[in-house]
Formats: C-alpha cells, sequence, structure tokens
C-alpha cells in the first residue's frame, strides 16, 4: 500500500490562504489513507477541528472508496457536488495519486493534505516499512528475495560496502546490512555463486510517467506492440 | 606507466599518503601537505568529497599533485555521478596525465554536509571497477570501441577486518575479479586478522596496501568508535593511547609498530596521519622505511 504521513499543517494553512479559502471541503481516502490512519474519517474529522478552530467553515467531506481511482472519485464528487461548490478549495486526505485524481474530479483548487512516502509492505498493524521501490528490472531473482535497491539505503547492487560492521548497516546502525542477509539466504539455500557480478542496473524500466493499458491492446484484437526503446513488458516509457 | 604499478610489480614495499582538496579554490594548505608527503611516498591518494563533504573535485586537485611533481591516485566515489559521469571522469582523468585511480562506492550523503542530497549510487563500486577495465581495454560499459583508451591502475579499497569476513571478503575478490589490481585497506587493528585477509586475496592477483591510521588523541579514537562506519578501534589500543603521557607520542609509537608489523606481510602501507602530516615522515623513518 502507499504511505502517507502529515504535512506540515502551517503549509496547508498558507496553500489555503493563496487562494483565499476561508471554506473547505475535504476528502479522504478509504483505501491505504485509512490503513496508514493519515486520511480516513478519524483523521479528515481532525483536520475539521483544525481548520475551524483557525476560523474557516468546513462545507462537508468524505471518504471515497479510493481516491485514486477516477469513476469512484468522479460519482463522489458528484454526491457531494453542493458541499464542493460551497467551499473555496478542496483538501486531500490521500497519496499524491489520489490529489491529483481529485484536482481532476472538479474546478476547485484542491491542496494535497498528506506527503506521499512510500510504497509500504504492512509489518503489523500501524507499522509498515518499504521493501520495493517498483523499479520496474526486479533484482530478487538474484538476491533471495530480499531488495537491495530498496533496503540497502545506497541501493548497492554488489555490497556489503566499507561501512558494514558486524553485519550491521552503516546509514542505519540498528538495521542488519541488506547484503549480509541476502549472502546468508542464499548460502543457506546453497545459491551463493550463481553471479559473480550483478551488472548495472536498467534504470530505463522506471522512467516517468509509467503507463500500462490492458485495454487497448484487446480492443484493437492485439497487444499494441512496444514503443522503440520500451522494455519489453507494458510498463513505464 | 603508472610508478606505483611499477614498484608494486616489481615486488616493492610502497608507501602512500593522503591528502584532501579544499572547500574552495585555494589549494595552498593541500599543496603544503603534499609538499611534506609527496617526498615520502610512492603516490598520494586524492580523495573525493570525503565523507560526503564538498570539496574541490579530486580529478582537478590530482592534476595539481602531478604538476608539483607527485603521483596521485585519484579517488572516484560512486556517490555523486551517474554512469555517464563517471566514465566521462575516468576518461578525462587518463588525458590529464593521472595514471592511477582508487574506485570506491563513497559514504552515504545522509552522514555529510549535505544531507538533502541525492545519493546517486547509479553503479556500484564492482561494477565501476569492471567498466575502468573495460576502458583500459578500449571500450564503454556499453562495449562500444572508444577513440584512445585509458590505461589505468585500478585500486579498490578492502576492510580485512570487517564481520562477517566471508561474505565482505568475497566481495573483494570481485573486486579482484572485476579488474582491481591493488587494495587500500581500512586501518589495520588486528595483524592477524590483516595477515589472514592478505592470504585470501593475494592469490586473486592483487596486491595489498595495507591502511595504518594514526590515533592522535583520545577524540579521534572517539570519534571512529562513535562516527565512522566499517571500523573500531580495539579496546587495547585505545587504552593505550588514553593511559599515556603524551598521547600523540603514543600514537605514533604505535603506528610505528603497526607498520613493522605489517610490513612482511603487506606489498605497501597508506598512511592516514588525520592533519599530522609530519609524523609521517617520523613513522616511515621509525620502522626503517625511508
Amino acid at each position: 500500500m502507499i504511505i502517507t504521513k502529515p504535512r506540515e499543517w502551517e503549509r496547508i494553512l498558507r496553500n489555503l490562504d493563496e487562494v483565499h479559502a476561508r471554506t473547505v471541503f475535504i476528502m479522504g481516502c478509504g483505501q491505504c489513507a485509512t490503513v496508514a490512519h493519515t486520511g480516513g474519517e478519524e483523521e479528515i474529522l481532525e483536520a475539521k477541528t483544525r481548520l475551524e478552530a483557525d476560523g474557516r467553515k468546513v462545507t462537508g467531506w468524505a471518504v471515497g472508496e479510493v481516491a485514486c481511482h477516477s469513476g469512484g472519485t468522479r460519482l463522489e464528487t458528484r454526491r457531494n457536488s453542493g458541499s464542493i461548490e460551497d467551499a473555496d478549495a478542496v483538501l486531500v486526505l490521500s497519496c499524491g495519486a489520489g490529489v491529483q485524481t481529485v484536482a481532476d474530479a472538479t474546478s476547485k483548487p484542491v491542496f494535497p493534505g498528506l506527503e506521499s512516502v512510500f510504497l509500504g509492505n504492512v509489518v503489523r498493524h500501524g507499522v509498515f516499512e518499504e521493501r520495493c521501490q517498483m523499479c520496474g528490472d526486479c533484482v530478487l531473482d538474484l538476491t533471495g528475495g530480499i531488495c537491495p535497491v530498496t533496503t540497502c539505503p545506497k541501493g548497492l547492487l554488489n555490497g556489503p560496502c566499507g561501512g558494514m560492521w558486524d553485519g550491521m548497516c552503516e546509514v542505519l546502525a540498528d538495521r542488519e546490512c541488506a547484503h549480509v542477509r541476502i549472502q546468508r539466504r542464499l548460502a543457506e539455500q546453497g545459491r551463493v555463486s550463481l553471479h559473480a557480478v550483478i551488472p548495472p542496473k536498467d534504470f530505463s524500466a522506471k522512467l516517468k510517467p509509467g503507463s500500462v493499458n490492458l485495454r487497448e491492446g484487446r480492443e484493437r484484437g492485439r497487444r499494441k506492440p512496444s514503443a522503440p526503446g520500451a522494455p519489453e513488458s507494458e510498463g513505464g516509457r | 606507466m603508472s610508478r606505483l604499478r611499477e614498484l608494486l610489480e616489481r615486488g616493492e614495499f610502497v608507501v602512500t599518503g593522503e591528502v584532501a582538496p579544499p572547500l574552495g579554490t585555494d589549494m595552498s594548505a593541500m599543496m603544503r601537505s603534499v609538499a611534506v608527503l609527496g617526498p615520502v611516498t610512492d603516490a598520494l591518494n586524492v580523495t573525493d568529497n570525503q565523507g560526503a563533504t564538498l570539496h574541490l573535485s579530486s580529478l582537478a586537485a590530482s592534476r595539481a599533485v602531478l604538476e608539483a611533481g607527485f603521483e596521485p591516485i585519484f579517488q572516484q566515489t560512486c556517490r555523486d555521478r551517474n554512469r555517464l559521469a563517471l566514465q566521462s571522469d575516468l576518461l578525462a582523468a587518463a588525458t590529464l596525465g593521472l595514471q592511477n585511480v582508487l574506485i570506491v562506492t563513497g559514504d552515504d550523503p545522509r552522514g555529510g554536509d549535505h544531507p538533502q542530497a541525492k545519493g546517486v549510487f547509479d553503479l556500484d563500486s564492482t561494477q565501476l571497477i569492471e567498466i575502468a577495465t573495460g576502458m583500459n581495454d578500449g571500450h564503454d560499459m556499453l562495449g562500444r570501441e572508444m577513440a584512445g583508451s585509458t590505461d589505468l591502475y585500478i585500486g579498490a579499497a578492502a576492510f580485512p577486518e570487517a564481520e562477517p569476513f566471508d561474505i565482505q571478503s568475497m566481495r573483494a575478490v570481485r573486486k579482484i575479479e572485476a579488474g582491481a589490481r591493488f587494495f587500500q585497506t581500512q586501518a589495520v587493528m588486528d595483524v592477524e586478522r590483516f595477515a589472514q585477509a592478505v592470504e585470501a586475496w593475494r592469490p586473486h592477483g592483487v596486491k595489498v596496501i595495507a591502511g595504518i591510521l594514526l590515533l592522535k588523541s583520545p577524540r579521534v579514537i572517539d570519534f571512529i568508535n562513535t562516527r565512522l562506519a566499517g571500523l573500531m578501534v580495539p579496546d587495547e589500543l585505545a587504552e593505550r593511547i588514553r593511559s599515556a603521557g603524551d598521547p600523540f607520542e603514543e600514537s605514533v609509537r604505535l603506528a610505528i609498530e603497526q607498520v613493522r608489523a605489517v610490513r612482511e606481510i603487506a606489498d605497501g602501507v597508506h598512511i592516514m596521519p588525520l592533519g599530522a602530516d609530519e609524523a609521517v615522515v617520523r613513522i616511515l623513518e621509525g620502522a626503517g622505511i625511508r
């Protein structure tokens, strides 16, 4: 899921002031931001209280099912069209993808209420860790199912670096070195010498903006051929 | 051919030192170090934004060392440049007459003076060593033939005392396989473990230059043990310096002993005096090397 964290409140107020917003509609997200406790009902009501304490009026609020889903978000804005019409601005408590979906669904100024930080594993309730960068060029086959691109702070493919000490990471001293974990696991599985040196990563596999369209090919009765230089799978351009 | 390479390949015991480029354009302080260290060493490492803190580029400073009549070891970290810039700088090094390069990963920017910087690490040091080897053979990392090749003597960092040793050592061997011809090691604290590491690496075809760090004050020891990654000063050495009447003199004595101890094991010493350049001359004389 997408992990978000609260954005600096003063900055949100400055954003609202920039468009002279005295009335605000708040939109949350029923998916990731609800699980992350940043954009569910509870957090929306908290934001409402704070905005009101600042002398602003909250015309209404809603928690869409999934803020980044265009159809659902359009439906949600239609359902709340009256309160959104009454608002000078919309504050969205979701990841940046959700903020943009809402911004596409209304003509009102839309502001982010959260910072989007990473694709997170839910380690346990309320504890999230980043394990995948969505790099488009997965190396987990070579690294025993532990991603060095993400879990090594330097993102080295061939480690450990010289900062490793007693199996621990140089940058995050309370963490085990990702490369030590990788080598241990590979050794346990008898896979040690599969690859001498992992070659440099193909960063073109994750060029912005990514786009996947499963419908286009089917509608034409065949898959859309890849653009020159694009990865073979349908992916980022 | 690089003099460092010539000496090492002839089996001579080499001495390397290191100088740090300035933050700014005035290289006079660095050149004072060069004047002290140059005459007593075979080559001088020129650091590359060491500790992830901003300094004049190693490329320009290495050239200044060369112009002063000494042999630089151009250091290149993978932290600040992507694969285009790294290859481009290797080519530049060759055209500037630099003949040695030490390729290292680089400290993470979070520990430096620009913690907001993006750590590039487009390549890691093993990959860059492989690429530099290819450039010596006349092609870039894509395998394209270049107009003129490099002739760089490629070195890498190695960590003889890091645990788990088997994992750290495996990476050292991969660096040799990638084309590293000499290692400059992290500071040696335990000669026996250093000897075991040399024994593990040398058969793969690498020269090992032992790092000797001047533990010149209790404060330096505290800094190493609390702030510096990949190194710990063992209690007995720390205690020896702390309890000495004159810690600095004791650290020079210790360094002399360390140089003598690694002399029969290593192919050379790399002395890191932490600013006390004059001590290098005394250490070498004390150890009977210069």
